[in-house]
């Protein structure tokens, strides 16, 4: 008669296959994590339950703190038209490599008549205090200069995705969009300012940027 | 939790000299533990990171006639104005001849959204089933913050007409008169 015998657990786990997928998933996130480039004007937004995500693609983005205006647009290609279209209205001549510097800028919060002098400055010296932000009033002539940047981005956005028509599969994605990202602490007039900028262009819908609140 | 190398220290004393085994088995719970907690930074990250949207509609604007008002109905129309200190004040009707006077609310949950809540019930009992009008009238004192959390309150309470309109200088006199027309 033998003794049953005990059989023993192995303590260790084999970790391969978790590890396997672990390191997928992560490899996964990385790839996907956009990396946001630091922005120059720091803008603490307010928030809101709201569900609707901010357009990847096709965007024009005002951004407003301290009473500063800054202007970006998101598509590059959009930028550089953009950019022609406003040294023609300004009079105001680029070269080639202003133009390709002015494709990688984010945001920028200077009157086109200081621009060149902020692409001839390099990527980290571009801080918020040297830029005094977009001149902006009540007009609609060219003193106006938001007003002027918000058209002519529209305008290029849709000469932009014309000039893409011909593409295969290619689906028009429609007018740009603007959104307004002003900081929770800004007053109203600032605010009120932009929005009659764009209604007066007649760009009636636009969006305010807001952080997500989950509690309602 | 880490596996014991069990054939240290004394096992070889005396024996046969073993050969070691090369491969084997290799502790992979640090790893596994790092690969975790990157996984769970990176999915933390890219979901904060997408900012909301929060749309707006203004109506046309009309350049030629700027006294071009549009006519509401007193009974169906409650106006919000935004005043500074994080405060509102609301009545419902004109001013002239208010059917509910200017009164001091807060925001969110217990003030404004109780108001619009009523509201949304009494309007239709008194229009004759037509629904309730919001005005709202940011003052010059208000703040982004303030506009965005009565956008937001729209949504939440869905009511279904709403604008953003100019503040006149009567009812900045009524927010002055409530204390809440400060810097």
């Amino acid at each position: 008669m033998g003794k049953a015998k005990v059989k023993r657990a192995s303590t260790s786990i084999d970790m391969t296959a978790m590890c396997d997928v672990s390191f997928l998933l992560l490899t996964f996130f990385v790839l996907t994590a956009t990396a946001r480039q630091p922005e120059v004007l720091v803008v603490d937004t307010p928030q809101s339950t709201s569900p609707e995500k901010l357009p990847d693609d096709g965007l024009g983005i005002i951004s407003v703190a301290d009473g500063k205006i800054f202007f970006g647009m998101k598509n590059p290609n959009v930028r550089e038209l953009t950019l022609k279209n406003i040294s023609q209205k300004y009079s105001v001549n680029f070269s080639a490599e202003e133009y390709e510097k002015f494709k990688q800028l984010d945001e920028f919060g200077v009157p086109v008549r200081n621009l060149r002098q902020l692409l001839s400055l390099p990527n980290d010296q571009r801080t918020e205090s040297i830029q005094p932000g977009i001149p902006v009033d009540s007009t609609e002539t060219a003193s106006n200069e938001l007003y002027s940047w918000v058209q002519e981005a529209r305008r290029a956005t849709i000469e932009f995705n014309r000039s893409r028509e011909g593409e295969k599969g290619f689906v028009d994605p429609g007018p740009m969009k603007v959104a307004i990202k002003a900081d929770a602490e800004e007053k109203y007039p600032a605010i009120n300012l932009i929005i009659e900028t764009l209604r007066n262009q007649k760009q009636n819908k636009f969006s305010f940027v807001t952080g997500l609140r989950q509690d309602n | 939790m880490a596996e014991l190398n069990q054939d240290s220290g004394k096992g070889n004393k005396g024996g046969k000299v073993r050969a070691k085994k090369a491969g084997g088995k290799v502790d992979l719970t640090a790893m596994v533990d790092l690969a975790f907690l990157l996984i769970t930074f990176f999915m933390l990250t890219t979901s904060l990171n997408t900012p909301q949207a929060m749309d707006v509609a203004m109506p046309d604007k009309n350049k030629m006639d700027q006294n071009d008002n549009l006519e509401i109905a007193d009974n169906r129309s409650i106006t919000l104005l935004l005043g500074s200190d994080n405060k509102i004040s609301w009545y419902y009707g004109q001013l002239a001849k208010p059917i509910y006077p200017p009164t001091t609310i807060d925001y969110g949950k217990e003030g404004v959204r109780q108001i619009l809540l009523r509201m949304q019930k009494e309007v239709p009992q008194r229009a004759g089933g037509k629904d309730l009008i919001v005005v709202i009238r940011p003052s010059e004192k208000s703040v982004q913050r303030n506009l965005v959390d009565i956008l937001d309150e729209m949504r939440i309470v869905d009511v279904k007409r709403y604008m953003i309109s100019k503040i006149n200088s009567d009812e900045i006199e009524v927010l002055k008169s409530e204390g809440l027309f400060n810097d």
